[in-house]
């Protein structure tokens, strides 16, 4: 019954509560890395870094694995302007070793910056550059270009017998009145690009004026594409109560119904062009295979997949669209667009002039 | 010598609860810590049983310091003034922790919980929830549980104080026969006197942190070291005196002391019980005036104005008791003395 | 020997501070290698950056900023308490009252919680926005909406183990309900009441889908401007800025709310919590009946999800749960079927769990032993570990980008960083959900049992864990549930091949085609009945595990 007091000492009681909580955070690990695809070593790999609609078809991927015997990790997170910023904040020691996904919108930030490399593919010049930045066309590759443009309810119009919108200028008719939704420009891409197509047309000087007309016939404004397509805009799943909604021009091949025909159609004159680009990272571990990369995303098997894998049109020339978009989401082509360097300089001064004047 | 306290002294910041306090409880020896409340009685018990670290001095046991055994490895037994019963556990669940916590056979468990539920007088209590149980038999449990595993010393923090009066007395008695029966060392603290010595051997009276006098009952009761003990164990007055032949005179009369007093001036402490209603022609009787006149249960109680000494209690039997305003004659009793050092 | 005693020992380092010290240091130090450091890097990053854009202190000390706070703590403010009048009926329905049902309620109590704010938003949009734009009224409602399972649990799990002869005794001195509960109740619930609150009003302050959603470019809050200075204008030193106001005002918050935490919590007579329910009498059936209309009107949100994952372009149908095998519309998400999405909500949000709770009864522990003699000590640690929810998500997912590659195998892109992450946030809950419990243990019994020859790990086993086993369970449940509902660092860290359901859900929804909207009406649905699933099996399992209590 004495037993000796100095047997275990009340510190080893408490280190075997550390061992059980590193076994634990341990089991925790092992969970994980069960499921995780740990990298093999020896095998040679580059790293791609994107935004979250990257989302080509898998066999593309193994097939560029198959033809180069690189394996091709992709590291995907936020939207374009995350990815930016991201890059920007890692470039002294990059995620990866080739990006894709930076667009128009931010690009300028990115080079600024210096966070691409020089490289310029013998890919490039089979129709990418004629989209890629002005002076910079030997660091970023266009790899596609998606639009922004008013989608209309074709059938709402028909059945009331009033004839669809064609101009942005259309929207601030009467018989407009109260159609429209669309995206507040500082937390949504089409609604920022919706601005920057409004300050295009209407320049620095007009397009504050035109957004008050706008907002006098009854715009509405949302914060995400999600509540304005689903839910307010008349054909979209929500069946709402505004047949006029910023969107993309690739929208319409998706309401396609039963009957073959598109219930909506994008207006062509009313487009902005966002163009996303790869380049090769500055500090690059692995250089050459990352050129590879941009080439393989500007060649004739990758832009095929483009349309339907991240809804967006191919930026190289002579790549057939898939038949639906054919049908109902063509590339417009005379869409407004604003150099990299002035939207950088005046976006924020647009977006809170935006703010004043629809909110106000 | 079992357990020894050696100049312990116990701060909070700048509260000095207990103050360089010496101490020894020998083996099978019940000793009281007796106190008001507040004067570190619990404190000094706290530090016996490990829960308490002294800020200078040692606790002992078979004279090896025990500063380094955490209270787990003290295997001194702890029963507080409200059981801090498991409520998680039925009566059997907490008389048998300690033996679990020994790694004592399940069977051997099972003996020893029915044997001590017998010994504190809730046999068959076993499977019973310690929810479900009154104060008194929590209390039993308590005892029970602490007993279980032999401890060596026994602590008990007020054991009975929270009970009403007549079980506290019945269980006082009970506990001291206990005690008594499995020769148990322990340590009580209390505030109640009655409580202290039904169980103790010994009581040490503390105040404000200190050992004022430590002793067997009677003599604590009859020769308190210091005015404050004697205050504390129920003098109301103190009245200078003279002991000569074993008699002991101060201006209230005389009584016989008992025990070996030189003779030589004293102080006499006077209890409630001091003066009462001299019978007729008893010598030495001093004549008063009552005050004041309450009836109690088995005597009435007065307050008499003694000229030259002041107001003073006294006692007288129910049936005979005098108004207020009567003149009395009063004889001092000498169970309700006490004799102080001058 | 007297030598011995004589000599004046001055308080030595005892094994027990220095084990409470190491048990501190778990918790401590994941905070800080996870949280601290990323967001002083990212902040300071931004402080010291020189691009465009305002001004810190032209931020600081503009009237639009503090508009911004104004709002941003009034909608907070206002959203705690609405949560906490919807919340308190369920406690006590849940706690108190043996009646038919409880377990559902239990079940239907916690589904909102799990909900990704972007479709909890839009269903709130259709009911209350409709045609207009913006609306506080929605903003409230929805984060209310949210938070009123985080009363219910945090206050039902004390009650459930408050003894009811307190508040009988109140009774018999001639007390009615409401009194007895005012006096006696009310005061004994009051660390767990603080502790809820603190928290909902936390989740309400950083909330951004919400608000995003339903203030529709109206109403912004300092979380939705930190998004935007970030993520959109690239404003790091804006971003900077604005984050340190909200750190401060998230801070100011927790300093409050525990004081009067503190001021209230003492050690409790706890006891079984199928003693203290029964049928409820009298006036209490009313509280009763609002507790089931509470939970009534928090299920028409969810009725709606369901009903709308159900009906199809040509009426009803399952399109959308047989989406679920597949990919989505055009592969949306990427070769992953919204049944793999499942499965890996279900994995990390099981491994973020065990961290959190490894994390958070740690720090309960610790905190639950401190406070006596280092009231300020603990109150820093308590306070540490509730800074995660107060903090942008965004802040902590840029922060990893610029510290967590200093870790050993460029831990930026470690497939770990999302049940870190979100552990990050389960914490907290775990703390609030067994701290108040455990203080309530009277610590005289741990000393009981301690004297009786139990070792400190022995009198947590014997003693705490039986008595705060409910509460741990409880725990666990709670913090698997916020593990698979969290939103904004999973989107930021989660891979593209590797989403959890809300991430596959909000990537469901930002695509067109009307399959995809079903299936991600029908991943919700999935996601109700994983999270329905957990907390039938936290309920089994507190039966099965802890026995007697």
């Amino acid at each position: 019954m004495r037993r000796s007091v100095l047997g275990r000492t009340v510190l080893g009681r408490w280190a075997r509560v550390g061992g059980l909580v590193a076994t634990v955070a341990l089991a925790a690990g092992c969970s994980l890395v069960g499921g995780g695809d740990s990298g093999q070593g020896g095998e040679r790999k580059v790293v791609l870094v994107t935004h979250n609609s990257f989302n080509p078809p898998k066999e593309l991927l193994e097939d560029f694995q198959k033809r180069t015997g690189v394996k091709l990790e992709v590291r995907a997170s936020g939207d374009g302007g995350a990815l930016t910023n991201q890059l920007v904040l890692t470039k002294a020691n990059p995620l990866g070793d080739v990006a894709f996904g930076v667009d128009s919108t931010f690009a300028s930030r990115a080079l600024e910056e210096g966070v691409f490399q020089p490289y310029r593919g013998p890919e490039a010049d089979k129709g990418p550059q004629r989209y890629a930045p002005q002076g910079n066309q030997d660091r970023l590759t266009a790899v596609d270009v998606g639009d922004v443009c008013l989608n209309v309810d074709t059938g709402w119009f028909q059945q009331r017998g009033v004839a669809e919108p064609r101009t942005l200028d259309d929207l601030t008719q009467p018989q407009y009145k109260d159609l429209l939704v669309a995206e507040d420009p500082a937390t949504s891409s089409p609604g920022l690009a919706f601005l920057l197509a409004t300050v295009a047309k209407y320049g620095e000087n007009g397009y504050a004026d035109y957004w008050k007309r706008l907002r006098d016939n009854g715009l509405k404004v949302t914060s995400g594409w999600e509540e304005a397509y689903n839910q307010d805009f008349t054909a979209g799943s929500g069946k709402g109560q505004r047949p006029v909604v910023v969107s993309y021009a690739s929208s319409p091949a998706f309401t396609i119904g039963d009957d073959g025909k598109p219930r909506t159609k994008a207006l062509l004159d009313t487009c902005y062009r966002q163009v996303e680009y790869a380049g090769v990272l500055a500090g690059a571990k692995n250089v050459d295979d990352a050129r590879k990369v941009v080439d393989f995303l500007v060649s004739p098997e990758f832009q095929a997949k483009v349309a339907e894998s991240m809804y967006v049109y191919p930026a190289r020339e002579g790549v057939a669209l898939p038949a639906s978009w054919q049908q109902a989401a063509p590339l417009p082509e005379r869409s407004a667009e604003l150099p990299a360097d002035e939207v950088r300089a005046g976006r924020e001064r647009w977006v809170e002039q935006w703010r004043k004047t629809v909110r106000g | 010598m079992a357990l020894q306290v050696d100049g312990v002294t116990v701060r909070y910041g700048d509260l000095t609860a207990v103050s360089g306090v010496d101490l020894s409880v020998a083996d099978g020896e019940v000793l009281a810590l007796l106190g008001p409340s507040g004067c570190g009685k619990s404190t000094l018990l706290r530090a016996v049983a490990g829960l308490e670290r002294p800020t200078a001095g040692a606790v002992r046991w078979d004279g090896r310091d025990l500063a380094d055994v955490p209270v787990h490895r003290r295997e001194f037994g702890l029963v507080f003034q409200d059981g801090q019963l498991f409520p998680h556990r039925d009566v059997a669940g907490n008389v048998a922790f300690g033996l679990r916590m020994r790694g004592t056979a399940k069977g051997e468990q099972a003996a020893r919980v029915a044997e001590l539920l017998d010994l504190v007088g809730l046999g068959g209590y076993q499977r019973r929830r310690v929810t479900e149980l009154s104060g008194g038999e929590q209390q039993r449990v308590a005892l029970a549980r602490a007993l279980a595993p032999h401890p060596r010393l026994l602590l008990l923090d007020e054991p009975l104080s929270a009970l009403d009066r007549a079980l506290r007395d019945q269980l006082a008695v009970d506990l001291a026969d206990l005690l008594r029966r499995t020769a148990t060392t322990a340590l009580l603290v209390t505030h109640d006197h009655d409580e202290a010595f039904t169980l103790a051997d010994r009581v040490a009276v503390m105040s404000a942190g200190r050992l004022l006098q430590v002793g067997r009952p009677a003599e604590v009761w009859r020769r308190p070291a210091s005015e404050e003990v004697a205050r504390f164990l129920g003098c109301t007055s103190v009245v200078p005196g003279r002991v000569e032949d074993g008699v002991v005179s101060c201006a209230l009369g005389g009584a016989p002391v008992d025990g070996d007093v030189p003779a030589g001036p004293v102080r006499v402490g006077l209890r409630a019980t001091a003066l009462r209603v001299a019978a007729e022609q008893e010598a030495g009787a001093i004549t008063a005036e009552v005050v004041q006149r309450v009836h109690r249960r088995e005597h009435a109680r007065l307050l008499v104005r003694v000229p030259e000494v002041g107001t003073v209690e006294a006692t007288a039997p129910v049936a005979t008791a005098p108004e207020p305003g009567a003149s009395v004659r009063l004889a001092l009793d000498p169970d309700g003395l006490a004799l102080l050092p001058v | 020997m007297a030598q011995d005693g004589a000599r004046l020992r001055r308080p030595r380092v005892r094994p027990a501070t220095l084990a409470l010290a190491g048990a501190a240091a778990v918790p401590l130090g994941f905070l800080a290698v996870f949280f601290a450091w990323p967001v002083a890097a990212i902040v300071g990053i931004g402080l010291r950056s020189t691009g465009r854009g305002p001004g810190v202190l032209d931020l600081l000390t503009s009237a639009e900023t503090w508009s911004l706070v104004g709002f941003t703590l009034g909608q907070a403010a206002a959203a705690t308490v609405l949560a906490l009048l919807a919340g308190m009926p369920v406690a006590f329905l849940l706690a108190r009252c043996a009646v038919p049902l409880r377990g559902l309620a239990r079940v239907l109590v916690t589904m909102p919680f799990v909900l990704p704010t972007v479709v909890v938003g839009m269903a709130f949009r259709t009911l209350f926005v409709g045609s207009g734009d913006g609306s506080v009224l929605a903003i409230v409602l929805a984060n209310g909406f949210f938070n009123v399972a985080v009363v219910a649990r945090t206050v039902g799990g004390l009650w459930a183990h408050t003894d009811r002869r307190a508040e009988d005794a109140a009774r018999a001195l001639g007390a009615s309900r409401w009194r007895a509960f005012t006096s006696v109740v009310l005061p004994s619930l009051a660390p767990a009441i603080a502790s809820a609150a603190a928290v909902v009003f936390l989740f309400c302050a950083t909330s951004f889908g919400v608000v995003l959603v339903l203030g529709a470019a109206r109403y912004r809050t300092l979380e939705t401007e930190i998004y935007l200075r970030t993520v959109q204008l690239l404003d790091l030193r804006g971003a900077a800025a604005l984050s340190l106001v909200q750190l401060v005002a998230v801070v100011a918050a927790l300093v409050l709310g525990a004081r009067a935490r503190r001021r209230h919590e003492t050690a409790l007579r706890l006891r079984r919590a199928t003693e203290t329910a029964r049928r409820p009498r009298g006036g209490e059936w009313a509280v009763v009946a609002v507790a089931v209309c509470v939970i009534a009107l928090l299920m028409v949100p969810i009725v709606g999800l369901v009903v709308r994952s159900l009906s199809t372009v040509d009426g009803w149908g399952l399109a959308g749960y047989r989406a679920l095998l597949g990919s989505g519309q055009h592969d949306t998400l990427g070769g992953v079927s919204g049944v793999d999405a499942a499965v890996n909500s279900l994995r990390t949000a099981f491994d973020a769990t065990l961290l959190a709770m490894a994390l958070g009864v740690l720090a309960s522990v610790v905190l639950s032993r401190l406070p006596r003699r280092n009231p300020r000590v603990a109150g820093a640690m308590d306070a540490a570990l509730m800074l995660p929810l107060g903090v942008s998500a965004v802040t902590v997912g840029f922060g990893y980008l610029v510290t967590m590659d200093a870790l050993p195998g460029d831990f930026r892109t470690s497939p770990l960083l999302v049940p870190f992450a979100q552990a990050l946030v389960a914490t907290p809950l775990v703390v609030r959900t067994v701290l108040p419990v455990l203080r309530a243990v009277d610590d005289r019994l741990r000393q009981a049992a301690a004297t009786l020859g139990a070792g400190p790990l022995r009198v947590w086993r014997e003693v705490d864990l039986p008595l705060v086993g409910r509460a741990l369970l409880a725990a666990a449940g709670f913090a698997y549930v916020v593990a698979l509902g969290e939103f904004g660092a999973t989107s930021f860290l989660a891979r593209p091949d590797a989403p959890t359901l809300p991430v596959a859900i909000a990537r469901l929804i930002s695509r067109p085609g009307e399959l995809n909207n079903q299936m991600a009406y029908a991943a919700c649905a999935l996601l109700l009945v994983v999270t329905a699933t957990v907390v039938l099996l936290v309920e089994r399992a507190r039966v099965a595990e802890v026995g007697e209590f």
